[in-house]
């Protein structure tokens, strides 16, 4: 396929800050998340970086415990709210789902341009937040602490993330609607890429989920503001009560950080192994299912706090039967492989760092399932290293993998391969000796958000804040090829890869409209064994 | 049942490819009923995320309530229950008139349309006006928690938290209220250049379905925060 | 326009059934029912919120994707409740096992 030059498409459309900053195109907007959400990962990871150095030594040398508590507390929030949760719903979602249903927008353009400024709203206020003294409740702001004790900025900390929550809930609002009013004619359920049952499923959890959070945030700034009783003890309030509707949303987030880039994976891995891919019903439905399941399980964060046995056996139980589904993607990814044609370009690098990693992480989970077992892990560094295998190991890899399989998409430009090789390895090296350790600290007894350790602690936490420095130079390298790519990268045709989907027949850069004409859709999803990709001319046609 | 897709690639041949397009029709859609389906859908997806917004305080109050149900009835008591039940008349009667108003958009009556909203911002102003007299109540009874709670009956502390929650539930549904009212002012000076009609009066029947879920909220609001001991 | 219209009349006797509902339900509250007064007043709430749902926001004449949705937000309503309660409702039936906050 030779590049073609550059012609009218929506990068080019329109110039000037006016035609961004007021832009209805879901791809323009796709790219003011990529913007905002790059900075905010860095910003997370720089916290992170002071985490790691901090715990070089067992005893406190660059700050102060409660400077330390600020710090890990903006890691997780910056993180969490700020840059998982968004990541590829908010960048690849929003630029890809009406390209892959052929329709030339979401349903709500206006309401997609206004999540965006939803979320910057609430970063800044966020970020105002830290900057006059930050929060020391950790990201989970637990109560009394939270709304009685703790004097730190945790009102407008709240009522920052209070307002990213809309971002998050009109997103998946915008989906759920598109997804199922705006399909291609012909494009049925169960026709749909996989990525876009992934991003469905994470739709519902934003919808069901996040309200729940947000009105219990909110409490907790009005009961410091107010001196409301709801969360106090000493006037019949239970803590409890609030780590229940915490963790109702905060469990099932973890989904929506995890379901899009297995979404991602289904893409990369039938691409990079020219193969359909095996169980796609299993694979549609299991994302549902792990929607469903998702926000069944919220109070195996709770099993130490006190809280009913028996309702912790339930939970338990269904912590277990929650790794099912996930578990059968997994054998489904691996038999798509299973005599492919297997090519080793980037994204398929870090799907491959996804799978292992995400398989690790998962795993382990079940450690922390069984209430025996969690008794003596729970509050340890195991569960960081767990939480960081799903939500690194995979939900960053398959973040950066999407990020390099759709960059001819989204940019008109190829990366240079050979550095994204180099950086994927990097970035999965420096991963494992960041974490790896962690899961011997925490079987050891290490506890997680303490500022001091045991000497014997030592070496380990040495060899993963140099696994950190490593994993943060790897993150690096594709920050500058790909920015370097925008200028001097090779021109991409329409389909780099010979991929399937609607998403790759169009031009790379898709003009605003997507397509000129309506695709009519006759195949199934991943249809690698019968499709002729050598008389597919370069502009859009119908699929089939 | 016909396949959604199908009924695009239906829609797809009788629209035209070409010429003028209504003037509310957006770009995205390929048709004035996908642009429909997609808004009443849109609008009752929002409403999902109101219930789970507003289950959350129920589920505190739940808890509460069962853990304290004694302390929480006599607190309820020093509620107004003549207040409440007309406040409960007003909001029904504000659902029936913005209904009416759907109905006069859905006819292309004009101007029973403007009156019917008027009639409902009119209820509704009428719900919170009361709704702030009893707050001011609570203001001169010492019912407010926090240092100057004051409560002559048993279990002062439970009292408080029954206060809590009257005040965050009644607070929010009553913010929902305020922005219904403000929905439905912008609805008003659009329905009088005669901006829905016929064939286009989305935003009236989208508004609608969020009044009549601010009502659906106090219809249990109101026996849960009112109505707990009152044979006592 | 797949659009459904409710006849006035209709939306008149659904009003006047809801407020002879917040009647009942306020008369019912005096009388001491016992267990049963939430019961009842729930009972008549969901009667009356099913009504508005089904007249006033048009479920009755919606496409059944709307049912499907508003099936879902309740059911989530339920699980969010019902799941969360299962802990303070169970949490001193070992009555041997004295946790330390006593």
């Amino acid at each position: 396929m030779e590049a073609v030059e550059p012609r009218t498409n929506y990068l080019n459309a329109d110039y000037g800050i006016k035609s961004w900053l007021l832009t209805k195109d879901h791809k323009r907007i796709a790219v003011l998340y990529l913007v905002s959400i790059t900075v905010m990962f860095i910003l997370g990871g720089v916290f992170a970086l002071l985490v790691r150095l901090e715990l070089l030594t067992p005893g406190p040398d660059l700050m102060s415990s409660d400077t330390y508590n600020k710090v890990f507390t903006m890691h997780g929030i910056i993180m969490v709210f700020f840059f998982l949760i968004p990541s590829i719903p908010a960048v690849l979602g929003n630029f890809l789902i009406p390209l892959m249903i052929g329709a030339r927008d979401l349903a709500f353009p206006r309401i997609n341009l206004l999540s965006w400024y939803i979320y910057m709203v609430g970063g800044i206020i966020t970020l105002v937040a830290m900057v006059a003294g930050g929060v020391d409740t950790g990201w989970t702001f637990y109560t009394p602490y939270s709304t009685a004790v703790s004097n730190t900025n945790v009102i407008p900390t709240a009522v920052g993330i209070f307002i990213s929550g809309f971002s998050s809930i009109l997103t998946g609002l915008n989906f759920i609607v598109t997804i199922h009013r705006m399909r291609a004619p012909g494009l049925t359920w169960f026709r749909l890429p996989l990525f876009v049952w992934a991003h469905y499923a994470t739709s519902l959890i934003m919808i069901l989920g996040t309200p729940v959070v947000a009105v219990t945030i909110l409490l907790v700034a009005m009961e410091r503001v107010f001196n409301l009783a709801i969360f106090d003890p000493t006037r019949g309030g239970d803590p409890l009560l609030f780590q229940h509707l915490f963790w109702f949303y905060s469990h099932p987030a973890v989904y929506i950080m995890i379901l899009p880039p297995m979404g991602v994976m289904s893409e990369l891995v039938t691409c990079f192994s020219r193969k359909r891919v095996f169980g796609y019903n299993f694979i549609a439905v299991s994302s549902l299912a792990i929607a469903l399941l998702g926000f069944l399980v919220w109070a195996h964060h709770m099993f130490v706090t006190g809280m009913s046995i028996y309702a912790a056996l339930i939970f338990s139980f269904l912590s277990f039967a929650v790794a099912i589904p996930s578990a059968v993607k997994v054998f489904n990814w691996t038999a798509t492989l299973y005599k492919g044609s297997i090519s080793y370009d980037a994204p398929m690098l870090y799907a491959f760092g996804f799978i292992g990693l995400f398989t690790i992480g998962g795993l382990t989970g079940l450690f922390l399932a069984s209430l025996g077992t969690d008794v003596h892990l729970t509050d340890t560094y195991f569960v960081v290293a767990h939480f960081h295998y799903i939500m690194v190991g995979g939900a960053i890899m398959g973040y950066l993998g999407g990020i390099h399989f759709w960059w001819p998409k989204i940019s008109g430009r190829m990366y240079p391969e050979a550095p994204a090789r180099v950086a994927a390895v990097i970035v999965f090296i420096g991963f494992n000796l960041t974490f790896f350790p962690q899961f011997i600290l925490g079987y050891l007894g290490m506890p997680r958000r303490y500022h001091y350790y045991p000497d014997e602690f030592q070496v380990l936490n040495v060899m993963s804040t140099a696994g950190a420095t490593i994993l943060g130079l790897g993150y690096l390298l594709p920050l500058t090829y790909l920015i370097w790519s925008l200028r001097y990268g090779a021109h991409a045709s329409a389909n780099p890869w010979n991929a399937t989907g609607l998403e790759w027949t169009t031009p790379s850069p898709p003009p605003t409209e997507n397509f000129h004409e309506t695709p009519i859709v006759t195949h199934d999803a991943y249809d690698y064994e019968d499709f002729d990709f050598e008389t597919v001319p370069l502009q859009e046609v119908k699929v089939g | 049942m016909e396949a959604y897709s199908d009924q695009r690639e239906r829609a797809l041949e009788t629209t035209p490819a070409a010429g003028p397009h209504h003037a509310d029709h957006q770009h995205q859609f390929d048709s004035a009923a996908q642009q429909y389906d997609a808004s009443t859908l849109g609008m009752w997806v929002f409403l999902v995320t109101e219930i789970m917004f507003f289950g959350g305080v129920f589920t505190m109050y739940v808890a509460y309530r069962a853990a304290y149900p004694g302390a929480f009835g006599h607190a309820s008591n020093h509620l107004n229950l003549t207040l409440g039940a007309i406040n409960t008349a007003v909001l029904i009667a504000s659902s029936l008139t913005m209904a009416l108003a759907v109905h006069s958009s859905q006819m292309g009556k004009r101007s029973a349309l403007v009156t019917y909203l008027l009639l409902t911002m009119l209820l509704g102003s009428v719900f919170l006006g009361i709704k702030g007299v009893e707050y001011a109540h609570k203001f001169e009874e010492g019912l407010v928690p926090g240092p100057g709670f004051t409560y002559s009956g048993p279990d002062a502390n439970q009292a408080q938290l029954f206060f809590s929650l009257y005040f965050a539930m009644t607070g929010l549904h009553a913010l929902h209220m305020v922005i219904g009212l403000v929905l439905m002012a912008v609805l008003v000076l659009q329905a009088r250049k005669g901006r829905y009609t016929k064939l286009y009066h989305t935003p009236i029947e989208i508004s609608g379905l969020y009044w009549h879920f601010v009502d659906i909220v106090w219809i249990f609001l109101f026996p849960l925060l009112y109505l707990i001991a009152r044979h006592e | 326009m797949s659009e459904h219209v409710i006849s006035i009349r209709v939306y008149f006797g659904i009003f006047f059934v809801l407020m002879a509902l917040t009647a009942v339900t306020v008369g019912a509250a005096m009388i001491d029912l016992g267990r049963l007064n939430i019961v009842v007043a729930m009972t008549i709430a969901v009667i009356k919120a099913t009504l508005v749902l089904l007249y006033f926001m048009h479920l009755r004449y919606s496409p059944r994707l709307t049912w499907l949705v508003v099936g879902v937000a309740f059911a989530w309503l339920g699980i969010l409740i019902g799941l969360t309660m299962v802990d303070p409702l169970t949490r001193m039936w070992l009555r041997s096992f004295v946790p330390l906050a006593g």
